[in-house]
């Protein structure tokens, strides 16, 4: 079940649609900042950013770090929103569970091809951005050394490690991400009402990130550790943020997944 | 090869099924009828494991629902609500998209009895196109096929023949009937009578969510010890047979015997000319009215 789902999930024009859109944005920055060479002063805007027009090899976390907020959770919340609700819709729900595929093992099927969803996605993201900052922003230090967040320089190897380390934790947030949706999918017949929930919650959390009078609820949100990557590129590597984000995410997965489990095990199938 | 016992399911305050006893055998055609909302489709859900019932017991193919439904469900082959299908795909990838979802067959075999199920539903194997194109009509054959594919010993449908053209709803009703006499039980559920009197050996009428009749369709319909003629003199015709007439209704009357040559003997001996001679029989119609009201008067 779980071959059979990865293998339709990779032949889905949709998905690739999804990650093509995704791909968008960044290339549009690359572009506009290779055309008009002007970068966000250092220290605004989105992570990295000033560092690209000195360094395109650096441009991979600066699109992750751009589609990171928006686009990229919205993509997941769509494809993990249907997983479900999407086979509710076109009534073959009920055809897959009297085949019969048990409904754990077919929730455990849509989550792995959910999984596979975020890793592509983020694993193209970053090489398009790698090629888009090599050909349109070029590199800058032909030793291949780069600046720390923290001012201090990095080698390549460690480099090539702490971006790996990077795009497992941004991957992991987004696993937080899919499970709220999952959890949605299994409540709602409509892919489309499972994702928007998912994304108000997101959104609401960024809302009260950015109020003061919510200072003791934002260690629990669900986005608060998200840019918490960035700090994988101080040096020495500031860990507290990174761990309490997947201690985070790991809790909002544990939770949300057990929901949509319980629901999606005892619920009368009628659609 | 369905058997329930005291089978309920509870909406809130709304009993949608209550206390149901179902026993389709082996071998049956069985008519599962009802009026639109009577907790047909409920019923079958929950015979399927979709739909948990509030209380009572299920037994399909001999193994209890839904705690077996791994090792039961592979035997039965399925319709509910119509067909649901994967438009972006052709019809052959949604049977095999179905067929792969539950059973490790080899590729070859799965390809084979593909083409073979989809050619017995009256659909070209060789059709490319995505299912988002088909008509109604090769939706519900496509739903047929995935039902047939695996060849099950039970066939539970629900309003097999909805959106055929009536060509089409022969050549199902004909498939349908070709496999019972291979050996599989079919469970048909429809609130179409003339369909279910047609094709089915064992009739079970559902009214707002109780049975309220369950018999061998042959002792439903069987002859009923009267004879109906029809007759140009009817006033002639009760002299004639006297005391065995049990009712007069414009040329036609109702007479107490087993034997229509018999009785027509009589007539056209004492000189009568007869439009019309036969046993009288009463349509499952009648006897599903009848249960049906009287069910309701029992309620009130």
């Amino acid at each position: 079940m779980i071959r059979l789902e990865l293998t339709s999930m990779l032949r889905r024009p949709r998905t690739w649609v999804t990650i093509a859109m995704l791909n968008a944005l960044p290339l549009v920055v690359a572009i506009l900042l290779a055309v008009t060479d002007l970068g966000p002063r250092p220290g605004t805007g989105p992570p990295f950013l000033s560092a690209v027009l000195t360094d395109g090899t650096l441009f991979p976390l600066a699109a992750l770090g751009i589609v990171l907020p928006l686009f990229l959770p919205v993509a997941v919340a769509v494809i993990a929103g249907d997983a479900i609700a999407g086979e509710a819709q076109a009534g073959t729900l009920r055809y897959l569970l009297i085949s019969p595929v048990g409904r754990t093992r077919l929730l455990v099927a849509k989550l792995a091809s959910t999984i596979a969803f975020v890793l592509l996605a983020v694993l193209v993201v970053a090489v398009a951005a790698y090629v888009e900052g090599r050909v349109l922003l070029g590199s800058a230090d032909p030793s291949g050394s780069v600046t720390s967040v923290s001012g201090s320089t990095l080698s390549q190897a460690e480099m090539i490690q702490r971006t790996v380390v990077a795009l497992g934790y941004v991957t992991v947030m987004m696993l937080g991400v899919a499970a709220i949706a999952l959890f949605f999918s299994t409540v709602t017949e409509s892919g489309v009402s499972a994702a928007l929930g998912t994304v108000a919650i997101l959104i609401g959390s960024t809302v009260l990130l950015g109020l003061d009078a919510a200072d003791v609820l934002q260690p629990y949100l669900p986005t608060r550790y998200w840019l918490a990557f960035v700090d994988l590129f101080r040096d020495p590597i500031r860990w507290d943020g990174v761990l309490r984000g997947l201690a985070s995410q790991g809790a909002y997965l544990v939770v949300f997944l057990g929901a949509a489990w319980a629901n999606f095990t005892t619920k009368d199938i009628n659609t | 090869m369905i058997r329930t016992r005291g089978l309920t399911k509870r909406y809130g305050a709304l009993t949608a099924v209550d206390g149901l006893d179902l026993d389709v055998r082996e071998g049956d055609v069985y008519g599962f009828l009802g009026a639109n909302g009577s907790g047909k489709t409920t019923t079958v859900r929950m015979l399927l494991g979709l739909v948990l019932a509030t209380s009572g017991e299920i037994e399909l193919v001999g193994r209890p629902m839904p705690a077996s439904r791994a090792s039961a469900l592979p035997h039965v082959g399925a319709l509910v609500e119509g067909p649901g299908a994967y438009g972006h795909l052709s019809g052959r990838a949604n049977l095999a998209t179905f067929d792969r979802a539950a059973s490790a067959t080899s590729r070859r075999v799965r390809s084979r009895r593909i083409a073979e199920t989809l050619d017995q539903v009256g659909l070209d194997p060789s059709d490319r196109r995505p299912v988002r194109t088909y008509s109604l009509g090769m939706r519900q054959r496509l739903g047929l096929a995935s039902a047939l594919l695996r060849r099950p010993a039970l066939l539970v449908l629900d309003e097999p023949t909805n959106g055929l053209d009536p060509q089409g709803i022969r050549e199902i009703r004909e498939l349908l009937l070709a496999l019972n006499a291979q050996g599989t039980t079919i469970f048909l559920s429809s609130h179409l009578l003339a369909e279910i009197e047609q094709m089915c050996t064992r009739v079970g009428v559902l009214d707002r969510g109780r049975m309220v009749l369950q018999d061998d369709v042959a002792s439903l319909v069987a002859p009923t010890g009267r004879v109906a003629v029809h007759t140009p003199t009817p006033e002639w015709a009760a002299e004639v047979l006297g005391a065995r007439v049990e009712d007069v209704s414009g040329p036609r009357l109702v007479v107490v015997s087993d034997d229509a040559a018999g009785v027509n003997a009589e007539l056209v001996g004492a000189g009568l000319r007869v439009d019309e001679i036969g046993p009288l029989r009463v349509s499952l119609e009648d006897v599903v009215l009848r249960a049906s009201t009287e069910h309701a008067g029992a309620r009130a």
